[in-house]
């Protein structure tokens, strides 16, 4: 290693994998888009306005051209039921998991006794640790009946409230811990202050402690979501795989972009135009796009975050 | 006085109730992890039995050998990429990267974390499976894992590698030694316990994958070759997915004995992982 030539290889070699690491995620994006391009052509902007979904008829010679693109006769690839029941079952799960979350966290911090406390934070990374297709089956034998007996008048349980709150579930141990170590890094003058004034424990933490940890707790929202829309397995075993029908209730079955990728492989397969398996490669890049988009935001308004407290 | 005690005594009932409420939703999420362990191992260690291990996957039931040396063999494989590739990086970004790169890197791969696995998948299907031809298989599976797994790799890497006080480093240039050696013998070194910690935190992420598999790795009742492509290799987390849908209960206890088995395997991976971290923190409070 005392060598001359040892000292500019190793940098060459990291530098040539951390170009890798650097480039890896637009060249998913680049691939997938040209990928995509001929169904983003085919579709057009009905992709966002259509419900169906129907790789036509594989039997038939006929084809049908869009944008100078060719489908099987009676091929109509909509995303509208597959955007809304990802954009549906992830804010319902933040509307459950974030009160929620919150609640958890000053718990977890002001009210478990510190000889429990290591307790109580081995259940938020166990929960974290818990694979998808767990809260998948936990889903399939212990929610979805729940629903189904106890809540759902049409006595159906796969849908939209199940996804929600498994996703909910999920998305918990994210928000909690974030939360959690943001609480404990707060000075204590600041809550025992709020105390002085004569403000009730509850004041003093919601009053005093939260609104210093605004912007954290905004971006572990945001990742959380971000995680929640490009969820697949958990969802796909419990969303009751709708297909051309948007949902009309809380008990109806959803689609995700997520799910429907993984649900609509065999069947895109036989499409010989190959037209289906482009369209999937569309929905991919949406979700991509959707999630780099609430990602960005959780990174700006962690940074911003940042800029003002070191101010 | 009276309506400021009334309002102070109010104040104080909604902090208790509101108290309460934050320790029953604690209770809350205490209760439904107690629930998906005791949904998984109460039917799962029952079903445990010496021939899951020496047997292959059939119809409907049969044995999980195939799916667990097809786990085993991706999470490796894949972690080892993932290992080489996100050090290798952190080691480029701490050591030699000027600062907008470095933050160029570090943004990219933040910004990874958040990618759905299903894209990497859906991705790696199209380049790899179809474009190149490899057909579902153990090099493309492996690869949806490391590209999944990086970043978790890389930050742990990054972050542990920061940590390495400059006082060291100095003294290791002043004694002569060139940067690679100061590398090898110091950097990598101390930064051990905390590079091990993140791939162990990796390894129990890519145990429990399933979306980017199905897509790569396909499936296959048959005892993964090495072949890395043209072969499709089974996994745990598909046994779980697609035997608990089945109407049949040989089905459901195959179901459940691969889902006990990967609880055990993520936890004991978190397990040792949080004894790293034990270990490594009385260490540097030594300084």
């Amino acid at each position: 290693m005392q060598r001359a030539w040892a000292q500019p290889l190793l940098r060459c070699i990291t530098a040539i994998f951390a170009a890798l690491s650097f480039g890896v995620i637009a060249i998913m994006l680049v691939f997938l888009i040209a990928y995509a391009y001929p169904a983003i052509r085919f579709n057009g902007t009905a992709f966002f306005t259509t419900l169906t979904w129907s790789i036509g008829n594989q039997y038939s010679d006929h084809t049908i051209s869009h944008g100078g693109y060719t489908a099987q006769i009676g091929a109509a690839f909509g995303a509208l039921v597959f955007v809304a029941g990802t954009l549906l079952s992830s804010i319902l799960a933040m509307l459950v998991a974030v009160p929620l979350s919150l609640l958890v966290a000053v718990a977890l911090v002001y009210r478990v006794p510190p000889l429990l406390r290591p307790l109580a934070n081995a259940v938020v990374e166990l929960m974290a640790g818990v694979p998808s297709v767990i809260y998948g089956l936990w889903g399939i034998i212990v929610l979805v009946p729940f629903i189904a007996t106890r809540l759902s008048p049409s006595g159906n349980g796969n849908g939209l409230l199940a996804a929600a709150l498994i996703l909910a579930l999920m998305v918990i141990p994210i928000i909690v811990a974030t939360v959690r170590d943001a609480l404990q890094s707060q000075p204590v003058a600041v809550y025992e202050a709020a105390m002085a004034l004569g403000s009730t424990s509850w004041q003093a933490v919601t009053g005093a402690i939260l609104p210093s940890i605004r912007s954290g707790i905004m971006a572990s929202v945001l990742l959380a979501f971000g995680r929640a829309l490009g969820e697949t397995m958990a969802v796909l075993m419990v969303c009751g795989a709708a297909i051309n029908a948007l949902p009309h209730s809380i008990f109806s079955p959803i689609n995700t972009i997520a799910a429907v990728i993984v649900s609509q492989l065999e069947s895109a397969l036989t499409d010989t135009t190959g037209m289906a398996q482009r369209s999937l490669g569309e929905l991919a890049v949406t979700l991509f796009v959707i999630t780099l988009f609430v990602n960005g935001i959780a990174r700006v308004v962690l940074r911003g975050g940042r800029s003002r407290s070191a101010a | 006085m009276t309506a400021s005690m009334a309002r102070w005594s109010a104040a104080r009932t909604k902090s208790r109730l509101w108290w309460a409420a934050s320790i029953a939703s604690l209770g809350l999420i205490i209760a439904v992890l107690g629930s998906i362990f005791a949904t998984v191992f109460v039917h799962g260690i029952p079903a445990l039995r010496l021939q899951l291990f020496t047997t292959v996957t059939t119809g409907i039931a049969g044995g999980l050998a195939n799916a667990i040396a097809g786990t085993l063999l991706l999470v490796s494989i894949g972690l080892g990429i993932a290992a080489l590739t996100g050090i290798a990086t952190a080691l480029w970004v701490v050591e030699y990267a000027p600062p907008w790169a470095a933050r160029a890197v570090r943004f990219t791969i933040d910004v990874l974390v958040g990618v759905p696995s299903i894209v990497v998948g859906y991705f790696l299907y199209v380049a790899l499976v179809e474009s190149l031809g490899w057909g579902f298989s153990l090099a493309a599976g492996a690869l949806s894992l490391a590209i999944y797994v990086l970043p978790y790799v890389e930050r742990s890497a990054d972050v542990a590698l920061s940590d390495v006080p400059t006082t060291l480093r100095e003294a290791s240039f002043a004694m002569g030694a060139r940067h690679a050696v100061t590398i090898f013998s110091i950097d990598l070194p101390y930064a051990m316990p905390g590079i091990l910690t993140g791939l162990l935190v990796a390894v129990g992420i890519g145990l429990g994958e399933t979306a980017p598999l199905i897509y790569t790795a396909g499936w296959s009742n048959y005892m993964p070759t090495l072949a890395p492509t043209h072969s499709p290799v089974g996994y745990l987390t598909y046994v779980v997915w697609t035997y608990i849908s089945q109407p049949f209960a040989p089905s459901h206890a195959l179901a459940y004995a691969a889902a006990t088995l990967l609880m055990l395997f993520i936890f004991a991976t978190n397990f040792i992982a949080r004894s790293f971290v034990d270990y490594r923190f009385p260490r540097h409070h030594g300084h």
